[in-house]
């Protein structure tokens, strides 16, 4: 029982992975692909917070007091929120970019259902 | 009749609210040392403003304000100031992006330089995540044609 | 097409969930993500750059080579967008 009470984090976090991971394979939309993309990719960064967190008393890694030597068991860990800041620039990278190449397509085959697209490719072949 | 009203309300809210935006989004780059902000964040929220006043207005109206050439120019003008910080500071003799040798040419000691040095690329990272919010916008937006009114 | 694509996401959150029987507890302080770099960053950060925010210490200043990088990723991004979608308004529809 104290294994679920101890992990139980990563778990929901598995949840909210596997569900965006569906959406990208099973849905036929491109949009709807897209959405589940952004899905898995927030899952992945909210995993990483997780990780940061510390038990005790631990605040923010903004440091209070001046004097003194600093403990760094009041204070969460900061390097997991550092990697993360790149991670979400990425996220918003890749999903300019993946809507970019959406508006191309269907300037050309006026149509965004996958099944479609690939009827229209293989009759022109 | 009902739209028309409800569009004076929205343009004069809109026009009203976005240079406390800006105001704010200057605070959260400056306050980056001191709070929680920082480059991204506060250039996050100036590209914010202009998309307000795209989707308040025409996009015709808002491009008498900043046009595209100066926008495509702020998207390597940030690159350039961070780069050339580091580039500073490998001519000044240490390290690329060593910022404790700026303390050479700032009227400050050698830890507060690199806590100046951190401000300074900050505003270039501001700058560049601005630009390129407003222009990812405006192109998936108008869909490539910079002219015709957002839906 | 649904099933299987069904089967394959409960296969793999079953094993990814396997693997999280090594992982540390939540909010363990001897964690190796909590040991080795990151004390030495909170307890050094103020009296070497004058930064009471960690955080962007870290980032800007400890690792300010990857936010150059980083910055030249959604430099690279804008640039694509440009490229891709803008035309003139009296080019022929592709």
């Amino acid at each position: 029982m104290e294994f679920v009470i101890g992990k139980y984090n990563y778990w929901i976090y598995i949840v909210l992975m596997m569900i965006g991971f569906y959406a990208m394979i099973a849905k036929r939309n491109l949009v709807k692909k897209l959405v589940g993309m952004n899905i898995f990719q927030t899952a992945i960064i909210l995993y990483f917070i997780s990780i940061a967190s510390k038990k005790g008393n631990a605040t923010i890694p903004i440091i209070q007091k001046t004097q003194g030597a600093i403990n760094p068991a009041d204070y969460m860990n900061p390097l997991p929120h550092v990697l993360m800041l790149t991670a979400i620039v990425v996220m918003v990278s890749t999903f300019g970019v993946a809507l970019a190449l959406i508006l191309m397509i269907y300037r050309k085959y006026k149509t965004l259902e996958e099944d479609e697209i690939l009827e229209i490719l293989r009759s022109q072949k | 009749m009902t739209r028309e009203f409800e569009n004076i309300i929205v343009q004069t809210v809109c026009r009203i609210l976005t240079p406390f935006l800006q105001v704010y989004a200057l605070y959260v780059i400056a306050h980056g040392h001191y709070s929680p902000g920082g480059g991204f964040q506060g250039g996050c929220i100036l590209g914010a403003s202009y998309i307000l006043m795209v989707i308040a207005y025409d996009i015709n109206a808002v491009k008498l304000r900043m046009s595209e050439k100066i926008n495509t120019l702020y998207c390597s003008v940030g690159v350039f100031i961070y780069a050339g910080i580091g580039l500073l500071c490998l001519i000044l003799g240490a390290n690329y992006l060593d910022y404790g040798i700026l303390h050479k040419i700032l009227p400050v000691d050698a830890v507060k330089a690199r806590a100046m040095g951190t401000f300074a690329i900050e505003i270039g990272v501001g700058i560049t995540v601005m630009a390129v919010m407003v222009s990812i916008f405006l192109n998936l937006a108008t869909d490539g044609t910079h002219d015709e009114g957002v839906v | 097409m649904k099933f299987f694509a069904l089967v394959a996401v409960i296969l793999t959150g079953v094993a990814l969930i396997y693997t999280t029987i090594d992982m540390p507890d939540w909010g363990d302080p001897n964690s190796p993500a909590n040991s080795h770099v990151s004390p030495r960053y909170i307890e050094k950060s103020l009296e070497e750059t004058a930064t009471p925010n960690v955080v962007t210490a870290v980032l800007a200043d400890y690792r300010g080579y990857d936010t150059l990088g980083e910055t030249t990723v959604i430099f690279t991004a804008g640039i694509v967008c440009i490229l891709l979608l803008r035309r003139k308004k009296d080019d022929k529809g592709i």
